[in-house]
């Protein structure tokens, strides 16, 4: 055998792949952006010329980000694609999935095309999530197969929920048609108007005019009705209530396709950490109540959430330091999510490592169907995400690759920290 | 997060009984007239985004009376209708070398936000629908001045206590004492919800229950317009909920009135009751006085 330039060898670790049921210590040899072959260890040794020592490491599918939000086009201030990317990178995402909520939205062919050019120095793979309606203003849907030509994988005006049955039923049927998913931020925006936080003893506590759980539910139930009357995809984007949660169970159970991710923040904080009136707490959907928390741990547990996914949303200072009720929503996240994690769901609630590698990379591509992603099976792209779960670090937003600040994790110490990003076989971070 | 100004009053939960206790005892000594120059020199700053009568006026005449100097920014004659943050308004105001800030604000929380970033005192003169910690102080001092103890008193607040700071403030620091505190008004008003924001309060929605064996009777200010949309009309809210001399009857024969004001006369409160032998409406406007002078030398002295 022979060695070879374009290969590399990720040697000594524990290969945890979901999507083949593996999860054993193998070597994984990469070659020309693909995944060659897994073998026992020693085995592979001289075949590649470079060599990655993943002793002590889980060697993972690349993971993929649903829900992120980079701020290109029109609010580089905040973020742009790569520094976006840089930070995805960072906490082990070798794709991520941008939503269309930048200036301009992203409605056409030509915005989804500018975000995947080159020039845009994307660290990481980057899937457009295309506006269903035009200017995400509600009344005209976009020309949905014109923009999965150019790219996009998705649907959705995250942020600005479709509230219009008739318009949300027209998007279910073309988006069905094309085979991809409509994803919608449940939000009845018609009784949340003017609503910073989760409706609860801490909103009145704090005199802050609260969401309650029904205006998410109830659409979600309502989204879930339609996706059965036109048999498409409906996605619930980061999902935040026990009753939503249940909603989607339902739904799954009555062999609806809806399925849903979850944030970081959504299962490890809750409104009462706002304290005393700290925005970086402050997020849509609002942190809830530690009921609806333990139903999302729930739904984690039992297989109903697919995915974690950051809604990284980066803000400047000046658009977070304000007071409450005017500050931005969201929170950066990609650097965290891992972290977050292995630190809440591994050694908190007990729950095993591969499922959340799965939540993290066969669980995500998925649900967007996005071929040769999210697995290490020969022939799928080369994107690996190698991680030490018991590595104990703390967390200093200031050396964030984020052009935002914007966390509430500052300074907190986690277990579990991403050793090295893998994509297309290239080594794009090494922490 | 950065830390608050330890010397600021934010809120009354931050109070600890000695503390509340402590401004009380202060605040019975404080004759305006006469009173101690502790702030001589000082410069205090009345930052008011919302307006205010009673509030203003009473922080203006207590700085002046401990013999600070004062003045008095409004958001509509200044930089910050230009669009300046709260958070750059603070370091303008403390490089004009203000020693302490006393503000009102819209928003929920602004006092909290701006004393992490001033090196000064901030008093939170009433933050949106959160906290009014002076005006809870004054009516803890009024009700002092009638019942020998707060412990165990019956207090009904009644009226819109959703979109009231003072009826917050009232239950958090009432509650503290163990007295009994019963939220009272409609459902759309007094939420359920707002029974948990301290042990020992309750929330109801019949006055006429309310009002058995009360001790004290604070009636809220109704806002016309926040009855708009929900399900109660102006004449029902006047009919179930305004605290009429029958009403009173209910209360314990030495029970009090009391309102913040500004009062909505033939609305939240009759006439009668208002004007009443029972009603200590302008003993709390001159206490509210004496009791900021209480808060400037305390907070003053903290700050030193």
């Amino acid at each position: 055998m022979k060695t070879d330039r374009n290969a590399l060898l990720i040697s000594g670790g524990r290969v945890i792949d979901p999507s083949s049921g593996v999860d054993r210590e193998m070597d994984v040899l990469l070659r020309d952006g693909r995944v060659a072959e897994l073998a026992a260890p020693g085995v592979l040794k001289a075949v590649a010329r470079e060599a990655f020592n993943a002793k002590g490491c889980i060697v993972a599918p690349g993971f993929v980000d649903l829900h992120v939000h980079l701020r290109e086009p029109g609010q580089p201030h905040k973020e742009t694609i790569a520094t976006g990317t840089a930070a995805a990178a960072a906490g082990g995402f070798t794709a991520v999935c941008a939503m269309p909520n930048t200036s301009p939205v992203n409605d056409s062919v030509e915005i989804t095309r500018w975000m995947q050019a080159p020039e845009r120095d994307a660290m990481v793979r980057l899937f457009p999530i295309a506006a269903a309606t035009v200017g995400s203003l509600g009344e005209k849907l976009t020309n949905f197969a014109a923009l999965k030509k150019a790219g996009a994988v998705a649907v959705s005006d995250d942020g600005k929920p479709i509230l219009d049955d008739d318009l949300m039923r027209d998007a279910l049927r073309a988006a069905a048609k094309l085979k991809i998913a409509v994803v919608q931020h449940a939000e009845d925006s018609r009784v949340t108007a003017g609503c910073s936080m989760n409706l609860g003893p801490m909103s009145f506590r704090l005199g802050l005019r609260g969401m309650s759980n029904a205006a998410e539910s109830d659409i979600v139930r309502r989204d879930i009705a339609l996706a059965r009357e036109t048999k498409a995809h409906i996605h619930v984007a980061h999902i935040s209530t026990a009753e939503a949660m249940d909603a989607v169970r339902q739904a799954r159970k009555a062999g609806i396709r809806a399925t849903a991710e979850v944030t970081p923040h959504h299962f490890t904080l809750i409104d009462e950490n706002i304290g005393e009136f700290d925005t970086h707490y402050k997020m849509n959907p609002p942190l809830r109540s530690a009921a609806d928390r333990d139903a999302l741990i729930g739904g984690i547990a039992d297989g109903t959430i697919d995915a974690i996914a950051t809604d990284h949303a980066p803000h400047a200072f000046h658009e977070k330091q304000v007071e409450f009720e005017r500050a931005a929503m969201g929170i950066i996240g990609l650097e965290t999510a891992l972290p977050i994690a292995i630190t809440v769901l591994h050694h908190y609630f007990k729950l095993p490592l591969t499922r959340i590698v799965e939540l993290l990379s066969s669980g995500p591509t998925r649900v967007f169907g996005l071929e040769g992603l999210g697995t290490l099976a020969p022939g799928a792209h080369a994107d690996v995400t190698v991680f030490d779960p018991a590595k104990k670090w703390t967390y200093d937003a200031s050396q964030s690759r984020s052009k935002s600040r914007n966390t509430p994790y500052d300074g907190w110490t986690f277990t579990g920290k991403v050793v090295a990003t893998i994509v297309a076989g290239k080594v794009v971070f090494e922490g | 997060m950065k830390k608050a100004q330890p010397h600021s009053l934010l809120g009354i939960d931050q109070l600890n009984i000695a503390e509340i206790d402590s401004i009380l005892k202060l605040a019975r000594r404080m004759d305006p007239r006469r009173a101690p120059q502790l702030l001589r020199g000082k410069r205090v700053v009345l930052l008011f985004y919302e307006a205010s009568t009673r509030t203003r006026t009473s922080f203006e005449f207590a700085a002046k009376a401990l013999g600070a100097t004062t003045t008095l920014i409004t958001a509509t004659s200044s930089s910050i209708e230009k669009g300046e943050s709260l958070i750059d308004t603070g370091w303008t105001v403390t490089s004009l070398g203000a020693d302490a800030i006393v503000m009102r604000h819209p928003n929920s929380g602004a006092p909290y936000l701006l004393s992490r970033f001033v090196p000064v005192p901030v008093i939170n003169a009433g933050d949106g629908l959160h906290q009014h910690p002076s005006q809870a102080l004054l009516d803890a001092l009024t009700i002092t001045n009638h019942k020998k103890r707060l412990k165990g008193l019956r207090v009904v607040i009644v009226g819109d206590v959703f979109h009231s700071r003072v009826a917050r403030s009232n239950a958090v620091l009432l509650s503290k004492f163990g007295a009994e505190v019963i939220f009272c008004g409609p459902p759309d008003l007094v939420p359920d919800i707002a029974a948990t924001i301290a042990p020992g309060v309750a929330a109801c929605h019949d006055l006429d229950a309310a009002m058995h064996g009360a001790d004290v009777v604070m009636s809220l200010r109704i806002q016309e317009e926040r009855l708009a949309g929900k399900h109660i009309s102006l004449d029902d809210y006047i009919a179930q909920f305004q605290v009429t001399p029958q009403r009173m009857k209910l209360a314990r024969p030495d029970a009090i009135v009391m309102h913040p004001g500004p009062i909505v006369r033939g609305l939240e409160l009759a006439d009668e009751v208002a004007d009443g032998p029972q009603s200590c409406m302008h003993e709390q406007v001159a206490n509210g006085v004496k009791v900021r002078m209480a808060i400037l030398a305390t907070v003053s002295k903290g700050a030193r």
